[in-house]
């Protein structure tokens, strides 16, 4: 297994901003460099159309640019970049083994930077009917719902956004809310409190999602009085957060409760060679910007690691 | 690598044409511009219809342009992937997936 060309110094799991920012250090430093990435390149904030708190663009820049001026930067040093989803890392001596779905690559540092997938409710009837009602994505499905009643499940700013973006199509929009007040920026919720078509329970979480062919209502409980009922509702968006996607990596790096990878101020992780960088890494700051400062800083501690 | 092939985009006039009468299974992706996740799954649809081609015919649908199609099939999510095999929806895939997941979903239509 000594193929010449799947040998890489560094390899970097995951092309959102952190692992963009790393390619660019890296390639600069002359490491031959490969981004692995399994959709779009530019990860989760390819979804913004406008991102206003990114150093440098004072009129705002969409996701899609901003990570498409990066990938760009980093190939023009060298980098090269694989659409593959990697299915696990090991050991294999000093070198590290990436696994993914079209082949394997060895590495003598590697950049987990694979960002956050939807967390779940982990109720009945979730999985069963995701895409028949169910959905994890209002900005996507808001307009499948025009005229019908719709739950979001959430109180942060993610299912404030969506609940507003559906009060665009859906005739009402319910927020189901485990706590007495939301988590969301304060002008947002304002924003949200005003809306006529937006409705709130609060103290509230779903048990089961029922239907027929389709999501018919909601089976909900009280978490201050333990009383339960019945919401019909045509359409159940879920927002109660993310969670890091590391669960293909099993126990080859130490991970926090949540399973965010630990890491120290320099990225690196407990093992050495390996390294971690943007939302999927403990206490990310879960911002663009913090994602690129933790891939810089990763791929300047790889490099170190290589070169000692 | 395969050579790209380009995946056409149908609508509800040649649907039957292309996808129903097709003698090799074809996936049907269900997408919209204003949708991140699809865009997200587009460049791992790409690569498939090369690596499948020949065996799977490979088709997108507009759900904005076209939702009467969307409609006919209960499509209330978008990615949907729904591969067709004689003339009938065979498996139905929804949210983003990635290369391996749905190598092994066409690999069991071809079984």
């Amino acid at each position: 297994m000594n193929n010449r060309d799947n040998a890489y110094d560094i390899v970097i799991v995951g092309g959102g901003p952190a692992g963009l920012a790393a390619a660019i250090y890296a390639s600069r430093d002359r490491f031959r460099t490969l981004l692995l990435e399994r959709g779009l390149i530019g990860g989760q904030i390819v979804n913004a159309d406008q991102v206003d708190n990114y150093p440098g663009f004072p009129d705002g820049i969409s996701g899609e640019e901003a990570t498409g001026l990066m990938h760009r930067q980093a190939t023009k040093y060298g980098l090269e970049t694989v659409n593959a989803d990697v299915t696990g890392i090991e050991l294999n001596g000093e070198a590290k083994l990436v696994r993914t779905g079209s082949g394997d690559y060895t590495a003598g540092a590697v950049i987990i930077a694979g960002g956050t997938e939807r967390q779940k409710l982990g109720v009945p009837g979730e999985e069963q009917y995701t895409g028949k009602g169910v959905s994890f994505c209002a900005i996507c499905d808001a307009a499948f719902f025009g005229g019908k009643t719709v739950a979001v499940i959430g109180g942060g700013n993610a299912a404030i956004t969506e609940a507003m973006h559906l009060t665009k199509f859906a005739a009402r929009v319910i927020i189901i809310h485990r706590r007495d007040q939301l988590r969301a920026t304060r002008v947002d919720q304002e924003k949200a409190f005003a809306e006529p078509r937006l409705e709130f329970r609060w103290d509230t979480v779903v048990t089961e999602i029922k239907g027929g062919d389709f999501v018919q209502g909601l089976r909900l409980r009280n978490v201050k009085t333990g009383a339960e009922s019945d919401l019909p509702v045509e359409g159940v968006f879920i927002s109660v957060g993310m969670r890091p996607y590391t669960d293909y990596l099993k126990d080859i790096v130490p991970r926090d409760e949540k399973g965010a990878i630990l890491v120290n101020e320099n990225m690196e992780t407990q093992v050495p060679g390996i390294f971690a960088a943007g939302d999927i890494r403990h206490n990310s700051g879960l911002q663009m910007i913090t994602a690129a400062g933790d891939g810089a800083t990763a791929a300047m501690s790889a490099g170190k690691s290589l070169r000692k | 690598m395969s050579e790209p092939v380009k995946i056409d985009e149908i609508s509800d006039g040649n649907f039957g044409k292309i996808v129903l009468e097709s003698e090799i299974p074809v996936l049907v992706d269900f997408w919209a511009p204003w949708c991140g996740p699809c865009r997200m799954v587009a460049p791992v649809v790409d690569e498939l219809a090369a690596e499948y081609q020949g065996r799977i015919n490979f088709a997108k649908v507009n759900v904005d342009e076209d939702p009467k199609i969307a409609g006919q099939y209960g499509i209330m999510s978008i990615p949907t992937l729904i591969v067709f095999k004689d003339g009938k929806p065979f498996s139905n895939i929804v949210g983003f997936k990635s290369k391996a997941e749905l190598k092994k979903n066409l690999d069991e239509v071809l079984s």
